[in-house]
């Protein structure tokens, strides 16, 4: 009676000991890999940030800021536009940095057509606009990216205003059978407008920070 | 029955290279060989975590308890996953981009797990770290194989250099899926009929 109730006893804690074993080595593994983890993600998040804007948007960043002395796509600041976060890219054009390039969208035919504008806040004027992302269809639509001469016929014009096709009595020249995907971009740049309207204070400040701050290294390295 | 480490690294290379002899891991054998680039760096970031995670799980193979093993080798192999995930966004982008969805299903490659419970889990760590080296350089030089076929085939370049010139009409079959699979059929049966002899 005693050793059966004794032996019992033993395989009981045998199987806790075992049990207890799987709790900690899944446990300990599980943190290891989390904490490895989440330092890594903090590690290289910013570069991760920096890749995807050099690949996805950084070419229509850089053909609209062509010739900037800096690089708008390192020299960027964000600002809370109510809800919604916007990036800002800084253009540093013949010594002056009053160019901004910023991201808005319009309906087309496909889903959003995503635009990145370029605009200098001295004359409020566009200085390029750029198709980033769109759905649209190929070889008809999609010329909205592909056809330089459409978003070329937007430089120099005032960013704060409506804009239309010639279709419905507006100044935009529509890409032929593409009359939905031209609504679209026309959709897009009047929202820019609005949303340079609406922030337009809050840009200049930031923008007399940068100016600022490039006086400065530019002094450092004189004294330096 | 004892092997040296050298044949443990060999055996990867011709014996048992994991798509051709072992037939194991052909989703992304399949899926990212349309290029010769694309078809290397899937069997780098592979190596990359069969040789992690072969090390780690071989070093810990004493300690792991044999009823959770497989969730205790996939929390391994996740994390290394995650690991090539993170470094291939920040350093190698446009790779990223075109491996897309196939560089976290690393972590549900046969050829890994089977490494890991098949070799690290028995043997000594210097003996697993061959093994998975071995196998992991297989593995590339077997995508590197279908994808140097499929790209001078199926787009006329190599390395995105044209080969055949401009006069060349791509048989655009081989990028295709079902180019992938009559490519992979026409490799084995020449591995095999070598093998035969």
């Amino acid at each position: 009676m005693w050793t059966k109730s004794g032996q019992k006893h033993w395989e009981r804690l045998y199987k806790m000991r075992e049990l207890i074993k799987m709790v900690v080595v899944l446990t300990v593994l599980s943190t290891f890999s989390g904490g490895l983890l989440a330092s890594l993600r903090d590690g290289t998040k910013d570069r991760i940030e920096y890749q995807q804007l050099k690949f996805v948007k950084g070419p229509a960043i850089l053909k609209i800021l062509e010739g900037a002395s800096n690089n708008p796509i390192v020299d960027r600041f964000k600002l809370m536009d109510g809800e919604v976060e916007r990036s800002f890219f800084v253009g540093k054009l013949d010594g002056k940095t009053d160019t901004l390039a910023f991201e808005s969208s319009g309906k087309g035919f496909g889903g959003d057509i995503g635009l990145m504008v370029g605009v200098n806040l001295n004359t409020d004027k566009i200085i390029g606009v750029e198709v980033t992302t769109h759905s649209e269809t190929p070889g008809v639509g999609s010329r909205a990216k592909s056809d330089p001469d459409f978003v070329a016929q937007f430089t120099g014009r005032p960013l704060m205003e409506t804009y239309k096709v010639k279709a419905d009595g507006g100044q935009v020249d529509a890409l032929s059978g593409a009359t939905v995907t031209s609504r679209g971009v026309s959709g897009g740049l009047t929202d820019a407008g609005s949303i340079y309207k609406r922030l337009k204070p809050k840009l200049v400040e930031k923008l007399k920070d940068f100016s600022k701050k490039a006086v400065k290294t530019k002094e450092g390295e004189q004294n330096g | 029955m004892a092997k040296s480490i050298t044949q443990e690294f060999v055996k990867g290379l011709w014996e048992e290279i994991p798509p051709f002899r072992l037939v194991l891991g052909l989703c992304p054998t399949l899926a990212v060989t349309k290029t010769v680039q694309d078809g290397i760096g899937m069997g780098v970031a592979t190596t990359f975590v069969l040789v992690c995670s072969n090390v780690l799980i071989s070093a810990l193979r004493n300690v792991i308890p044999s009823k959770v093993r497989i969730a205790a080798f996939i929390i391994i192999i996740a994390t290394f996953v995650t690991v090539v995930e993170l470094l291939m966004q920040a350093f190698t982008y446009p790779l990223f981009l075109s491996l897309g969805i196939f560089i976290p299903l690393i972590v549900v490659n046969c050829i890994v797990l089977g490494r890991a419970e098949a070799f690290a889990s028995k043997n000594a760590i210097t003996y697993s770290l061959a093994d998975g080296l071995g196998i992991g350089v297989g593995f590339t030089l077997a995508l590197a194989a279908l994808g140097s076929v499929r790209e001078v085939i199926g787009s006329g370049t190599f390395w995105g250099a044209s080969v055949f010139g401009p006069s060349f009409q791509p048989f655009s079959f081989m990028i295709e899926a079902p180019g992938a699979f009559v490519c992979l059929g026409l490799m084995l049966c020449i591995m095999n009929l070598m093998g035969k002899k």
